[in-house]
């Protein structure tokens, strides 16, 4: 049952990332392009990674595609012809693609629990956890006590590219001072 | 979208409990999935929609724009404060253990706070996004 819904989860997924490469229309690909982000939350749940899964479904099928249909109504809603790709182009992704698949083989299996991912310091977290944070939520404990440092890290990624972008965006305010420095004199 | 009427009932009806439910993934992330990234963005999705239905300049009202600047860097400042109250009060930076008495209960505090602070810095970003491509438009 759970291989059938991978499957089924995985055909949807490459079928919405053909489409989003067919189509020439910005809103539908923005549109699939949330759809693929709420298959990938469906991926997540089926790997038990429910934390994972709602961030994906809140970020990548939610704000994102609202930021996306707000830069949509700036640049208009069609792709302009795209010029023909280069042959190397195409040796270039089938190398690349060759040897990621390549690459996976030496991965453990999924679910593996001799994965050295699983060796390292997950058990401490899975054992101790209880007492030392007692937070039932282990995923929490460990995004925000024992990886604290990280996930500041990680905030003040977000910090930072939300300056970025309001920079970039807030010529606003700039433009409406303009004038009236103009009309001082 | 000032005259669809369907829209802006329903609307009015999903916009708080929007808000709600991300004030319970906020709060309720050490027991159940979510935390502070997932509702902030929660958060700020409420406003948006509001933002989407009433028009921007409501939205405006709401939330005004150098507030939501002045909480992105709020929330930063909280999480890092937490940090160094930590160091302060004799423990190593982001050490949660010494915020109370117990150690576990100094934990809940040291989480509780930095999620706070987190979903601020998330929430207030991403409105201000928002606000910043909305502004571009006209």
């Amino acid at each position: 049952m759970e291989q059938l819904v991978d499957i089924a989860l995985l055909a949807f997924l490459g079928a919405t990332a053909l489409f989003i490469v067919r189509l020439r229309n910005l809103f539908a690909v923005v549109m699939l392009a949330g759809i693929y982000s709420l298959l990938s939350a469906g991926v997540f749940v089926e790997l038990d990674a429910v934390d994972v899964a709602f961030t994906e479904a809140a970020v990548g099928a939610g704000i994102s595609t609202i930021v996306m249909l707000g830069t949509l109504a700036l640049i208009g809603r069609t792709e302009q012809k795209s010029v023909r790709p280069h042959p190397y182009a195409l040796v270039v992704v089938l190398v690349t693609g060759a040897a990621l698949i390549y690459g996976t083989l030496d991965l453990a299996v999924l679910g593996d629990p001799q994965a050295p991912a699983h060796q390292h310091v997950a058990p401490r977290y899975i054992e101790e956890s209880g007492q030392e944070v007692g937070v039932p939520n282990i995923v929490t404990s460990v995004l925000a006590s024992y990886r604290g440092y990280d996930t500041l890290g990680e905030v003040t990624v977000i910090f930072t590219a939300g300056i970025g972008v309001l920079i970039l965006l807030g010529g606003r305010a700039k433009r409406r001072r303009e004038p009236k420095e103009r009309e001082e004199p | 979208m000032k005259h669809h009427r369907i829209l802006r009932v329903v609307a009015k009806l999903l916009i708080p409990a929007i808000l709600l439910f991300a004030l319970y993934v906020q709060f309720h992330g050490d027991f159940g999935p979510g935390g502070g990234f997932q509702a902030g963005v929660i958060f700020a999705a409420g406003i948006i929609l509001y933002a989407l239905i009433f028009g921007v300049e409501q939205a405006r009202k709401v939330v005004p724009p150098p507030v939501a600047h002045v909480l992105v860097a709020l929330g930063l400042l909280l999480y890092a404060g937490v940090g160094v109250a930590s160091l302060l009060l004799g423990g190593t930076y982001l050490d949660y253990d010494v915020l109370a008495s117990d150690p576990v209960a100094g934990q809940h505090y040291g989480i509780l706070l930095i999620e706070f602070g987190v979903g601020t810095t998330v929430a207030a970003v991403m409105l201000s996004i928002f606000y910043g491509f909305a502004g571009r438009g006209r």
